[in-house]
């Protein structure tokens, strides 16, 4: 530990930097209260839903809202199943690239290719579902023989594509950021370049990676244009990995839908509010694990290096 | 004060881009309050006359149009129209965000009371017609069904085309949202029959499609598909179905004419709602809707005029 007094900080700090500092401060707290404000609202919105509809009807699998019929779970189902689709797109894809980016590409080409994967993060959700709606589902349903081509394996494909541009540009800098002299000590040894990336790389920039898989699985689960025009919304609990193939509704979706119709205060509108925190919660569930998964990592390196 | 005072007479560049930054910072807010300040003046001695028109996605093509025409009827008034669904529009009146709701369907009696809760006493307008086609790909040989196997068809009872003399193919259902008013309109009519006491719902494999847009990409790539819409939503690109009340009846495919004389089963009125009688410029409008001049334009976009 080094003591601010050794550096030489200035122990009196002369008063105007007493306002910036208070604002930089107001800043960084006001985040905290943000976050701990919105989800007191969806609390204190949601609340009345357990009340009003109760356990039974909530945990039910069907959901028709106009006819009183809330059951959240297809709902949930539909997110999980197009996230964990959108990830198995995401993971291979995005570390891939940046693999490639970072440690194959000559440096011309790198410098090419990170901004033009960048400018597809940046791409309108709209404009990709609706690409969805006219190319990719149509085409689903002729090659893989589907009903209809309007299923969770549309959205996991977009959805894929919509995190694959965090994956790879976060992925990039955690394995741009892995010392030099580890490539070469691994180099020295006789390993080859391949042994190289697979088993000193990408394990010494592992907690960079994870944070992008992550951040990327974040994006998925929170996209709602795209998904809401590609995967039909037809609440159906999804059983198994062939519901792949199948119509699902996320959350988003309906929260999308059905927001702007509902009347203030009414049971459906406080069912929506549930759902929202649901969402949250999924959230806060996936940005903990990273975050502790990193800090571990850290530790653990700390005490390899000491 | 004390701040402004050190920087202004230090003598230290850090001091000078801080003044600089303080002064920008008090020249924004002076521009956001006078600009404020401005708009409201304008808007007090001004009169302009906005009429926001908000509601059924069955009916904004048809409310554009009209707003369009009226421009050059009463260029004096501005007509802002939005769609979103019956509910939204509705929901809008309510909270008294527009002076025209359009509903595709009648007003229910929850919002009724709501309404009435929120001071807002809602007032009825029929301006228009709609048939609701029944539509499915070129390619399907099926051409026509009866309310009975339509109503099979979307409870889920049959899923197969063969069973209603088609190509042995799954059936893939295709509805609006339920915040669409075609949606529950069908789901009352259609699917239960008319017939109050019944509980049928929807398949829960249908697919809920945010827009009519939507519903036509589909069907017109998807021989396994069906769905309906507005007739004024159909083109040529899509086939329509000829229904049937019972089996004995003869199949009716949706026209102006067969809407009118009540032949074809499956029509509805179309509605404008006002917040309490409207009055001056916003009565004006709704009178020239029910003109014969307006009604021209229902029957170009694909809808049915009112019979005077």
């Amino acid at each position: 530990m080094i003591s601010k007094q050794k550096i030489g900080i200035n122990p009196k700090p002369p008063k105007r930097e007493f306002l910036i500092t208070a604002l930089i401060k107001a800043a960084g707290y006001s985040a905290i209260i943000f976050v701990g404000m919105i989800f007191l609202f969806l609390l204190v919105e949601s609340l009345p839903a357990l009340r009003e509809v109760g356990l039974s009807n909530l945990l039910s699998s069907r959901w028709y809202p106009i006819e009183d019929h809330y059951g959240v779970l297809p709902l949930i189902g539909g997110t999980l199943i197009i996230t964990i689709g959108a990830t198995m797109i995401a993971l291979p894809f995005g570390v891939g690239t940046a693999i490639y980016l970072s440690e194959i590409a000559p440096r011309w080409l790198r410098e090419t290719l990170k901004p033009i994967v960048e400018i597809l993060g940046g791409l309108p959700s709209v404009v990709l579902g609706f690409m969805g709606m006219l190319i990719l589902s149509p085409y689903l349903r002729i090659w893989l023989d589907l009903p209809t081509g309007l299923s969770a394996l549309a959205g996991s494909i977009l959805l894929g594509g919509i995190a694959i541009p965090t994956v790879v540009s976060i992925s990039e800098d955690a394995l741009d950021a892995v010392p030099r002299s580890y490539r070469d000590a691994s180099l020295a040894m006789g390993a080859t370049e391949w042994q190289t990336i697979w088993r000193v790389t990408l394990p010494a920039a592992r907690s960079g990676v994870l944070t992008a898989v992550m951040l990327g699985i974040g994006r998925a689960i929170g996209e709602t244009m795209t998904v809401m025009m590609v995967t039909g919304n037809a609440p159906i609990l999804p059983t198994g990995i062939k519901d792949l193939f199948s119509p699902v509704r996320t959350m988003t979706a309906t929260i999308a839908a059905e927001m702007g119709e509902v009347a203030n205060s009414s049971t459906h509108y406080h069912v929506l509010f549930l759902i929202g925190i649901i969402l949250f919660l999924i959230s806060l569930v996936v940005n903990v694990t990273a975050s502790a998964v990193v800090f571990r990592q850290k530790k653990s390196q700390e005490r390899i290096l000491s | 004060m004390d701040l402004l005072v050190s920087t202004l007479l230090s003598p230290y560049n850090l001091d000078v881009k801080l003044y600089r930054l303080v002064l920008l910072l008090v020249i924004i807010i002076l521009l956001a309050g006078c600009s404020g300040c401005g708009s409201s003046a304008e808007n007090t001695s001004e009169q302009i006359k906005i009429i926001e028109n908000k509601g059924s996605d069955t009916i904004v093509n048809l409310a554009l149009a009209w707003a369009e025409e009226y421009q050059v009827v009463n260029p004096s008034v501005d007509l802002s129209v939005t769609g979103g669904g019956s509910g939204t529009g509705i929901a809008a009146l309510i909270n008294n965000t527009v002076d025209i709701a359009n509903a595709s369907r009648k007003m229910k009696s929850e919002e009724r009371e709501t309404a009435l809760e929120n001071g807002s006493d809602p007032v009825e307008f029929v301006i228009a017609r709609d048939a609701i086609a029944v539509i499915v790909n070129l390619e399907n040989p099926v051409d026509h069904l009866t309310l009975q196997q339509i109503s099979a068809i979307y409870s889920g009872a049959i899923d197969n085309w063969k069973e209603v003399g088609g190509e042995d193919r799954p059936i893939v259902r295709l509805s609006r949202e339920t915040n669409s008013g075609t949606h529950v309109y069908f789901l009352e009519e259609v699917i239960r029959l008319g017939d109050k006491n019944n509980t049928t719902l929807f398949a829960q494999n249908t697919l809920l499609l945010p827009s009519s847009e939507g519903i036509g990409a589909e069907i017109k790539q998807n021989p396994n598909a069906i769905g309906y819409d507005g007739l004024g939503y159909v083109t040529d690109e899509l086939k329509v179905i000829g229904v049937a009340s019972s089996p004995d009846d003869p199949f009716i495919f949706p026209s102006a004419g067969t809407v009118n004389n009540g032949q074809y089963p499956i029509a509805r009125d179309l509605y404008m709602y006002t917040n309490g009688e409207p009055e001056g410029f916003i009565k004006e409008y709704l009178d020239w809707i029910l003109s014969t001049d307006a009604q021209k334009i229902v029957t170009e976009l694909g809808f049915v005029p009112i019979a005077k």
